[in-house]
């Protein structure tokens, strides 16, 4: 039986990390009070973009970069619909799924069957040359070790701490109330989907570049949608969030633990699990309804109109 | 001058089906660009694009055979739609219907008789239904956000086809490719046209739209599953079921996909695949919404729908572009309806940038 | 908003001019002017419609005028946006609050505060301006447990804190006891006399008479006067208010004691909603021919009681709620509908009517019976000659059977829900708020229809915040706190006082004020 520890921790990081990103993203959008369930498609755009950038210009941050740009794009035409026009946001997010697949797998198409060659020593810059733990380094890609400090450190910072978050909680709060003591509720709506929507690229990017090396249509394979979940799970706190896309990244690996461990069930059914692990978690904390009622963005997908 | 939105007084009746048409119109326009990028005359592209899928009877048979499903979904998928559930899992319950069709035409086709594509068709609505009513149950029982939950599930279903298809379904005499045995005469849709494979699913959609359309404009169960929908509140104060009503949303999804999944199978396929269906489950909330979630209007924007798939066909084989173009326009399409539906509330009003204020003549009352 | 003393007596604070602002539907302001002079306690006074919430909201920024100038300080101003309004030094107490539930008092309060202090700072300052006034309040406590009482009191002190030069005050009595209005007052006098102008908006004669110098009445969008409230009498204003003299309604108030036709007995409900309020031995018994008034400040338990009677909230055990003898606590509303309860909710537009369809669907919503459906289709035509017989009964204006509900205005949608109600002739009504945001004219009828329906020998139980309507139609009066309902008072010992206390929580039988009682865990 005997499988190493330190392998399934770092494919756990490994697998996890897409979730952190595009998980607090949409937390971030989730509390200022849109729900944009257009996380999948975002990703499928990111991840194209990203990888066409990264192998055309042989820079993987270049990549990064567009993936985000074209991520914050496509939510700004959510924001537009629905915060500007306050179209249904369930409708105009499944819109966004639906437009960004077929976006990604367009402009994929000519990379579909291409690798992506690199080398995680370049990509972390001097640090993997360290005595000691430059070998963590070298293993750890940089876009995990930036999903933790910069990303997750951050975003508990300025929800937890900083006044700009808690006007954010305000506006998902109580809209209304928040208009009437001034703040430009449109416009924080707007800024937070627009992050929502970059790290959702990154998330796409992370896949394509880091992940995978490669895309093929089907590369995030409703991980997008698995994050919208997973805000649900962690019922919109930060640190919540972060331990359930590492538990959701052990889900996905199962399948190689069950492989080595000689475990000889269906590969199928092992792929299956994070999509049954996502219906099981979202059961367990939907059906406690005053929790929900306690922890939900009180206008969580609800319009608003500043003019009353 | 500056454009404005206003609100109308009145919700407008004349945009509900004019938007639509706007976003036709536009999605034509952005082909337009697309082909020009992709160094294309734009106007005889986009003829050859929207045409030449109809150029004969066999072509006209095919986009029969294609909007059949979608239809047939999105009538059952409106159903769910009028009333706020959001069952986007007809692409799994349409693999359903593969899976319980495809146990009985695999397992009795071969010796069974007349009563075995019937028996395929129940099977179907069965097997969508079940998948349907997990979420729904759900829902009902946990509050669980069914777009997810449902979602999820197309996910799993599909990796149970798959297990099926590489595993116990495959055909031993098929080359070790993945697919099943082809199916016996007795477990497929007679044809309905010579010439063409135009078959007898495409009654099923007709009488999909036939009863969707008395259920949602003239029953009483239409009616509430319309209030519902509409406002939570009046619903709960009427005393209409909110359950039921996720209950019958989600069933009608789930048995229409069913349904539509053995179509595919007793149909055009005559055969498993691992990818049972191009996206229909997905395709047909597209074709839902364009259909303003009434049945007679699902009828011309499920054949709309099943051109923009036979044109995706066309522009890989003569005009040279990936077929996956027929995505992009899907959503793109979508995109432009809901961006025109803001038009059904809201009217534009040009007026002045500035002075924000101005002055109206007292007349001293 | 410190200005040279020499300008205060002759400049205006506020000054509007001609302001102008057309709805789709509606011309809510029709060249108003308007001046508030600082230190002044100015009233705008108009029936429910008239234009008062839409001149408010031009004034805070939260609405662009078509047309007219707004003067502060006697310069021209453009009030883009409620920030601006508070950088100029305009506060406003809006009437259904804008607080944040799950925040406490002190992070509310830091949020609208143009500079960004330290939460410690703005708690120390909280209690500073609460002692100056006598608005006592605990900087650290969630909003969400606290009374609707409490509730303003953070609102007036965060806008204290900006220190305004105008404090709107939107119907701010319409959630407090008499008692809890009197003290207000004390600190809106002080405030005025500390050079803060306050206009304060409200349809409540007797209030402005005590408390505001001068008063601009609204009509139809219109000022149709400008007077000295103290100096006039109720009638006149109210001839201004509303353009004709008020007619009484005709009570026949025949004393008819028919059987019990409802009944409540020993209701105690957990709060399923973590902000609710939990019901706890309700007991009650309405006879036929009777009306049956509950008061209450809002929050304190009507809206369960009234989900638990009308059948939304369905209970276990069926004794608990008898119609005419029968065991109904286990029915659904449609059950309920169909042995003889009927009711009305307040929220007009979000549960007694769908305002995109049409009258006629609007009138099958509770009108669902057989002769309306038939083998589950709908009879189309005799849904629409249901709805225009509603129409024409009840002296609904502005539409038809095919007119949706939402281009209504709230009046004549309020009578067509009380006559879809009442045209089903129900053994048992019961009303939450039927004169809430409704017209003096439409107010009249709902509350005679109310009074016709108890002389045909029907129960009817009024949930209503306004006490002077409970004076008016009630038989008996039973006060609603913390959950808890009082023993009703006949009619002839009603007492405005001793009703106020209740309240607020003191009466027989509640050990708990409902203040404590509203504290839930997190």
């Amino acid at each position: 039986m005997g499988f190493d520890l330190l392998p399934i921790l770092l494919s756990t990081l490994i697998a996890g990390t897409p979730l952190v990103y595009a998980g607090l993203g949409e937390l971030i959008t989730e509390r200022a009070g849109v729900l944009n369930m257009g996380v999948e498609g975002t990703m499928v755009t990111g991840a194209v973009v990203a990888f066409a950038v990264a192998l055309t210009t042989g820079n993987l941050w270049l990549g990064v970069l567009a993936a985000m740009a074209a991520g914050a794009l496509l939510s700004l035409l959510f924001a537009v619909l629905a915060i500007s026009f306050r179209a249904n946001q369930l409708a105009v997010g499944l819109a966004m799924t639906i437009f960004g697949t077929g976006l990604g797998s367009y402009l994929g198409k000519p990379y579909v069957g291409m690798a992506l060659v690199q080398d995680a020593t370049q990509a972390g810059g001097g640090l993997a040359q360290l005595p000691v733990v430059g070998p963590l380094f070298s293993a750890i890609h940089p876009l995990i070790w930036l999903s933790w400090d910069y990303c997750s450190a951050a975003v508990w910072y300025f929800l937890a701490r900083s006044r700009a978050g808690l006007a954010l909680r305000a506006v998902g709060e109580a809209p209304t109330s928040a208009h009437a003591i001034g703040y430009p509720v449109v416009r924080i709506r707007y800024w937070a989907t627009l992050f929502g929507g970059a790290m959702s690229g990154i998330a796409g990017a992370y896949m394509s570049t880091v992940y995978a090396s490669l895309w093929t249509e089907g590369l995030i394979a409703g991980r997008g949608w698995i994050a919208v979940a997973l805000v649900v799970f962690a019922t919109w706190r930060p640190e919540r969030c972060i331990a359930g896309a590492y538990l959701f990244g052990g889900a996905t690996m199962a399948q190689l633990f069950a492989q080595s461990a000689g475990i000889g069930l269906p590969s199928e059914l092992m792929s299956a699990l994070p999509y049954l692990a996502t219906i099981v978690v979202l059961v367990l904390i939907s059906r406690d309804s005053s929790l929900m009622r306690l922890s939900v963005p009180a206008s969580l997908g609800k319009p608003f109109n500043p003019q009353g | 001058m500056s454009i404005r939105f206003e609100l109308r007084a009145q919700p407008s009746k004349t945009m509900v089906w004019l938007s639509p048409i706007m976003a036709i119109a536009l999605t034509c326009c952005v082909a337009m660009v697309i082909f020009a990028l992709a160094g294309l005359e734009p106007v005889s592209a986009l003829a050859t694009f929207i045409f030449s899928p109809l150029a004969d009877l066999y072509s006209v048979g095919e986009l029969l055979i294609k909007a059949a499903p979608l239809i047939l979904i999105a009538v059952g998928l409106a159903i769910g739609f009028r009333a706020g559930v959001w069952n986007v899992g007809g692409e799994g319950q349409l693999i359903l219907g593969v899976i319980f069709g495809g146990f009985i035409a695999l397992t009795y086709g071969p010796t069974g008789g007349i009563w075995v594509l019937p028996a395929m068709v129940v099977g179907g609505a069965i097997g969508g239904a079940l998948w349907a009513g997990i979420p729904a149950f759900l829902r009902t029982h946990f509050n669980a956000n069914e777009i997810l939950t449902s979602l999820m599930l197309n996910y799993v279903a599909q990796l149970w086809l798959s297990y099926l298809i590489f595993g116990p379904w495959r055909d031993p005499a098929g080359f070790n490719f993945p697919q099943s045995a082809p199916l016996a005469p007795s477990a497929l849709f007679p044809t309905l046209i010579d010439g063409t494979r135009a078959n007898a699913s495409i009654l099923i959609a007709l009488v999909a739209v036939g009863l969707g359309w008395a259920l949602m404009s003239k029953s009483f169960v239409g009616f509430q599953l319309k209030v519902t929908g509409l406002s939570e509140g009046a619903a709960k104060y009427a005393g209409f079921s909110a359950k039921r009503a996720v209950w019958i949303g989600m069933l009608a999804g789930g048995v229409a996909a069913g349904i539509a999944g053995v179509g595919e199978i007793a149909g055009p396929l005559g055969q498993i695949f691992p990818t049972a269906s191009p996206g229909y489950g997905y395709a047909a909330i597209i074709v839902a919404f364009l259909g303003r979630l009434n049945p007679i209007g699902i009828l011309f924007s499920g054949l709309l729908m099943s051109l923009l798939y036979l044109s995706g066909d066309v522009a890989q084989m003569s005009l040279g572009l990936p077929s996956s173009i027929t995505g992009l326009f899907q959503g793109t399409l979508l995109f432009f309806l809901l961006t025109a539906d803001v038009l059904i509330h809201y009217r534009l009003a040009l007026e002045p940038a500035r002075p924000l204020y101005r002055r109206e003549a007292s007349n001293g009352l | 908003m410190p200005l040279p003393e020499a300008d205060l007596g002759r400049q205006f604070r506020l000054e509007l001019r001609g302001i102008s602002k057309s709805y789709p539907a509606v011309r809510a302001n029709d060249r108003i002017d308007l001046t508030v002079a600082p230190g002044e306690i100015h009233a705008v006074v108009g029936e429910n419609g008239a234009g008062k919430s839409t001149l408010m909201k031009i004034i805070y920024g939260m609405v662009r005028p078509d047309a007219g100038d707004v003067l502060w300080n006697g310069r021209e101003t453009q009030i883009s946006s409620p920030a601006e309004a508070q950088r100029l030094g305009i506060g406003m107490v809006f009437q259904h609050f804008a607080l944040f539930d799950t925040l406490t008092v002190a992070e509310n309060i830091a949020l609208a505060l143009p500079e960004k202090l330290p939460l410690k700072t703005v708690a120390t300052r909280i209690v500073e301006v609460a002692s100056r006034y006598g608005l006592p309040v605990d900087p650290g406590r969630h909003i969400y447990t606290m009374s609707v009482g409490e509730r303003q009191r953070v609102e007036i002190i965060r806008s204290l804190l900006q220190k305004p030069g105008l404090l709107i005050m939107d119907e701010p009595t319409s959630v407090l006891t008499p008692q809890a209005v009197d003290t207000l007052f004390v600190t809106l006098r002080e405030l005025a006399a500390d050079g803060c102008s306050i206009l304060y908006i409200s349809h409540k004669l007797d209030e402005i008479r005590a408390l505001c110098e001068r008063a601009t009445i609204l009509r139809g969008g219109k000022v149709t006067g400008v007077c000295d409230p103290r100096r006039e009498s109720s009638n006149a204003m109210a001839r201004m208010m509303i353009g004709a003299e008020i007619q009484a309604i005709s009570s026949a108030r025949t004393v008819t004691a028919g059987s019990e036709r409802i009944a409540i007995r020993n209701l105690s409900l957990p709060a399923s909603d973590p902000f609710g309020t939990t019901l706890s031995e309700i007991s009650l018994s309405i006879r036929g021919g009777e009306v049956l008034g509950i008061a209450g400040v809002s929050g304190n338990g009507q809206q369960e009681l009234l989900a638990a009677l009308s059948g939304e909230t369905v209970l276990a055990d069926p004794k608990v709620i008898t119609i005419d003898g029968k065991p109904a606590a286990h029915l659904d509303p449609r059950q309920r509908r169909a042995i003889g309860l009927s009711s009305v909710p307040e929220d007009r537009l979000g549960r007694g009517a769908i305002p995109s369809l049409p009258l006629s669907d609007n009138a099958l919503l509770t009108n669902g019976g057989a002769d309306s459906v038939r083998g589950g289709f709908i009879r189309l035509d005799k849904v629409k000659a249901f709805a225009e017989r509603c129409i024409a009964e009840f002296g609904v204006r502005g539409g038809n059977a095919d007119t949706p509900a939402g281009s209504l205005s709230g009046g004549n949608l309020q009578k067509f829900i009380v006559g879809r109600e009442i045209l089903q002739a129900p053994g048992v009504l019961v009303v939450a708020q039927p004169t809430w945001g409704v017209d003096v004219g439409a107010a009249i009828a709902i509350r005679q229809a109310i009074l016709d329906l108890r002389a045909k020998g029907a129960a009817v139980l009024v949930i209503s915040e306004e006490l002077d309507e409970l004076f008016e139609i009630a038989d008996r009066i039973a006060v609603i706190a913390g959950g808890r309902l009082s023993a009703s008072v006949p009619r002839g010992q009603f007492d405005r006082d001793a009703i106020g206390l209740s309240m607020s929580g003191q009466f027989a039988g509640s050990s708990t004020p409902p203040e404590a009682s509203r504290v839930h865990s997190v």
